[in-house]
């Protein structure tokens, strides 16, 4: 049997040595009408015939999915540097578990220590803590750290309506859960920017945070501060999610008066693998950091006065502190929040800024090119970054399904998410797309309107 | 182990870079010019390093770190068992990892396939009706089973007169800390002489406030509840739910199912019972298991089979609603589906059979030299105790001194109700050799304690650095890097 090494003689002579005559009398407390029901799975595979099963599933997917896909809609196809997913299968990572004991376990706590210093550096934050599960259960957790800020006395948070729909819902059901108002404001349809003067009207005294996302799911980039300036009139913090990758060119949230950032971080160098593993990040002032949940490491001193890292503010965390907790987290997401340092780190200052300059670039072509065509055109105001509307004259889903018979994954249908907008395409580019990619795609829509 | 341990930032050296993304493709853009007064004017802190420096970087912090892979990883109630590495393989397939999550359904056919699959393979495996594969970790999947009951509570009419969850003083500290998060009151019930749930104190607590109780069995002391046909009777019968913690059936996996035993709502850790990574701390799975009455209520998406085809559906009026923003950590699904085909039902009970032996193997080596919490046979993993050692040595003093031995420490101060607890759980992947050794460098230190408490109290000294200050890095609140620090 694979993976358990005990030989006949083993078990003989180990079941010798507790006076039992079978492995069976080590479940006698098990009661007996619960006892050995009858369990129907196939298997057992051996090495071969499983690697047989997994090829006749992956032959299932389609070969080449991602090939000139312009879909994001909050998963994005960067790439994946070579070095970094090299680096990742070191086992001494990825068969740890949580650094307990800090001693032998430096090498990870010195990494979430760099990756929060770069994640509080590209947010303007003054801390970041180690990963929470994605970018929708971050928001929520940012909403419930507005919440315990202003000390559990406001029971209420608004969000602006253009935050990507996957992770407001998963919001919604948290705020239900945790029995926290939830008051979502209508974008503005015009610019399809967060509508600042609604905002500003649903902030009350009440208000523990207010809830946006630069740039927003239409990939509108707007500057939050004045929405910072309305929040803290109101005693409210200011949270921003933010695409992690657009922070190389953008102003950071923190420079712009947020109190807390936070979003999904997949960008920074994850796989797609339909959905995840991905990497939930948050970031605040030092002021909110008792109040931060997750993991956070820190700087100390060995007993010879040398420079260690371990786990830190535990008190704020579960298993010390139970039903007080921040959060209930446990397991993280620290093996991706690895690969997204490891990724950082190769990129670098230079290379990072290169990055986004070049996102930029090819979200701008993709505008012009797509939004020229005739039939189509761009509804929302500048400036984008890596994503952007494309309204067309025929429905999206019809659009889409034709161009997927050409082998284009158009992007993504936003009708499904937002009902009036069932001619609009949302439309993502990364450092992978080509012009040549964009181009095929203005030829092959052109002949569709 | 190495001595150097100098941060990517003071490695870096400007005009570094470790990717190159090839000539531009499109024509370039000015930055300023496109974003305005939106464009950043301040470089992030990140480090210049050439991707070879950024290799021997990680590779020399790796080299600072101890995994399953290493040696013996023997820390209770996180079943640190060996990871198979044709389950990395598998997962490691483009066609897997190269799939956007809001791909049509023709597309992801294999993904979608085995996802459906891994579901049903969970609801035979623990008798539940049907599985969520949405949650990304145990306490993921506690906070969804929490939501589940309140749902249930609501839909019978009792949401307001049920506020109460009952948790054994044994629990772990996420069940508390999820239950508490979702509103309700938690009541601590406790553990009898045996170490098990007292009846006494489940019939006085247990009233028509109480919604549900939330139970790891085997519990954390590594005892099987032999009440617990009983248990779920009284529960039932006063209008509760159960909750099952999945933390600990890798003792039972094979040989008996939470569905049989009364439970309503079961979360299982793929990353536990299931072999896949820890990932130094995440990303596990924590899939959720519901009866047939609460399945109406599971998360959105699911995934549907009709006609032969797979596909994400939203139809589910009175679902939660969403948990994740998409369908949790699909790649550790797959590594879960790997290993449960390749053991099949007969190998997980040989799997579960072999962490039970190993257990009750190593107690019996052991309790000579600590004691015990409970002199009885144990499931996956037992307890001792440190508060009858000499002097000023503690549980965490043994726990060091065993690092310098070469293994990882076991869970220790955990569970709570066993004083200066250490907890083992050696899984069913390590030899008895392994076990052996291991016992034989738990009586070295147990004597070390007696004649040499200095080798404790100074432990570990073969590790790049040595005990840590905890109280100083509260206090320093130094969580990032700045320049001027040098």
């Amino acid at each position: 049997m694979p993976y358990v090494p005990h030989t006949p003689a083993d078990r003989e002579r180990m079941l010798a040595r507790l006076g039992v005559g079978s492995v069976d009398e080590l479940f006698a407390e098990i009661p007996a009408e619960i006892i050995d029901p009858e369990i129907r799975l196939p298997g057992p595979l051996g090495e071969p015939a499983l690697l047989r099963r997994a090829e006749e599933l992956a032959a299932a997917n389609a070969p080449r999915a991602a090939d000139a896909s312009f879909i994001g809609a909050g998963a994005y196809d960067h790439l994946v540097p070579a070095a970094a997913a090299e680096l990742i299968r070191r086992a001494e990572f990825y068969t740890a578990y949580t650094p307990y004991q800090p001693e032998m376990s430096q090498g990870l706590l010195q990494s979430i220590y760099e990756y929060q210093t770069m994640v509080a550096s590209l947010t303007g934050m003054d801390v970041a803590n180690a990963s929470l599960y994605d970018g929708g259960t971050a928001l929520y957790e940012a909403a419930l750290m507005a919440v315990r800020i202003t000390r559990g006395k406001k029971r209420r948070v608004v969000a602006s309506a253009d935050i990507n729909p996957f992770r407001l819902e998963v919001l919604r059901t948290y705020c239900r859960a945790v029995e926290v108002e939830l008051v979502e404001v209508p974008f503005d349809t015009e610019t399809g920017a967060p509508d600042a003067e609604s905002l500003a009207g649903a902030l009350d005294d009440g208000t523990a945070g207010l809830l946006v996302q630069a740039p927003n799911f239409f990939g509108v980039v707007s500057d939050v501060s004045d929405f910072a300036e309305a929040a803290h009139a109101r005693g409210a913090v200011l949270v921003v999610d933010a695409y992690p990758v657009a922070l190389s060119v953008l102003r950071s949230p923190g420079s712009m008066g947020a109190d807390i950032v936070c979003g999904e971080a997949q960008s920074l160098g994850l796989a797609l693998n339909f959905g995840g593993p991905y990497l939930g990040y948050l970031a605040a002032k030092k002021d909110f950091v008792r109040q931060m949940p997750g993991r956070i490491a820190g700087a100390t001193a060995d007993t010879q006065g040398r420079r260690g890292f371990v786990l830190t503010l535990q008190t704020r965390e579960q298993h010390i502190r139970r039903e007080k907790a921040t959060s209930n987290i446990c397991s993280n997401q620290a093996l991706c929040a690895l690969q997204a340092c490891m990724t950082l780190t190769l990129y670098g200052k230079r290379g990072f800024r290169e990055l986004g300059e070049r996102i930029l670039a090819a979200c701008e072509y993709a505008r012009a090119s797509l939004g020229g065509l005739k039939g189509c055109s761009l509804p929302h105001a500048d400036p984008h970054f890596n994503e952007f509307v494309l309204r067309t004259s025929r429905p999206a889903a019809d659009v889409l399904a034709r161009l997927a018979e050409a082998g284009i994954c158009g992007g993504y249908a936003l009708g499904s998410s937002f009902p009036r907008m069932e001619n609009d395409i949302l439309v993502a580019l990364t450092e992978k797309s080509t012009r040549s990619g964009v181009d095929r795609y203005a030829e092959v829509l052109e002949g569709l309107l | 182990m190495s001595v150097s341990q100098k941060l990517s930032f003071e490695k870096s050296v400007s005009g570094r870079t470790g990717v190159d993304l090839g000539a531009p493709d499109f024509p370039s853009v000015d930055a300023a010019a496109a974003l305005g007064g939106l464009v950043r004017t301040d470089a992030p802190m990140l480090p210049e390093l050439s991707e070879l420096e950024c290799v021997r970087h990680f590779t020399e912090l790796s080299r600072r770190n101890f995994g399953v892979d290493t040696a013996f990883y023997p820390l209770g109630s996180c079943t640190m068992k060996y990871n198979p590495k044709v389950n990395e393989a598998i997962a490691a397939d483009p066609r897997f990892t190269r799939l956007h999550p809001l791909a049509a359904a023709p597309l992801s056919q294999g993904t979608l396939g085995m996802l459906w699959e891994l579901g049903a393979w969970l609801s035979e495996m623990t008798g539940m009706s049907e599985f969520t594969l949405s949650p990304m970790a145990g306490a993921h999947g506690e906070m969804t089973g929490i939501m589940l009951i309140k749902a249930c509570m609501a839909a019978r009419g009792e949401a307001q007169k049920r506020d109460k969850i009952l948790v054994p003083d044994s629990a772990h500290g996420t069940n508390p800390a999820s239950a508490a998060l979702c509103g309700y009151k938690v009541v601590s019930v406790q553990s009898d002489e045996a170490g098990l749930v007292d009846m006494k104190a489940l019939d006085a607590a247990c009233n028509e406030t109480v919604a549900g109780i939330m139970l790891t069995n085997p519990n954390t002391l590594g005892l099987f509840e032999t009440n617990i046909c009983k248990i779920a009777d009284l529960v039932h019968s006063r209008g509760g739910l159960l909750y099952y913690d999945g933390a600990n059936l890798n003792a039972i996996v094979g040989r008996a199912r939470p569905g049989d035993m009364g439970f309503d709502v079961a979360h299982l850790n793929l990353h536990k019972t299931f072999a896949t990574p820890h990932g130094g701390g995440g990303p596990g799975a924590g899939p959720v298991g519901v009866s047939r009455e609460l399945a109406r209520f599971l998360p959105v998406p699911f995934i549907e089979r009709r006609d032969g085809a797979f596909r994400m559906s939203e139809d589910r009026p009175e679902s939660i609603g969403r948990i994740g923003a998409f369908y949790g950590n699909v790649a550790v699904c797959l590594k879960a589906h790997a290993y449960i085909a390749a053991l099949g039902a007969a190998g997980l009970r040989e799997a579960s059979a072999a962490a039970v032996l190993n257990a009750n193997y190593l107690r019996e080596r052991l309790k000579k030299s600590y004691s015990l919490a409970h002199d009885r046979p144990c499931m996956h993993e037992f307890v001792l105790s440190g508060a009858d050692l000499p002097g000023e040595l503690t549980t965490m003093n043994v726990a060091k001194r065993l690092i310098d031995y070469g293994f990882h420490p076991p869970t220790v101060y955990f569970p709570l109700i066993v004083k200066d607890a250490i907890m083992i759980e050696p899984t069913e992947t390590e030899t008895p050799e392994t076990l052996d050794d291991f016992a034989a460098a738990m009586e070295a230190v147990r004597r070390e304690a007696d004649e040499s408490p200095g080798l404790l109290l100074d432990a570990p000294t073969s590790t790049p650095v040595t005990r840590l200050d905890e109280a100083m890095a509260a206090r320093e609140a130094d969580f990032c890097w700045r320049p001027d620090e040098d």
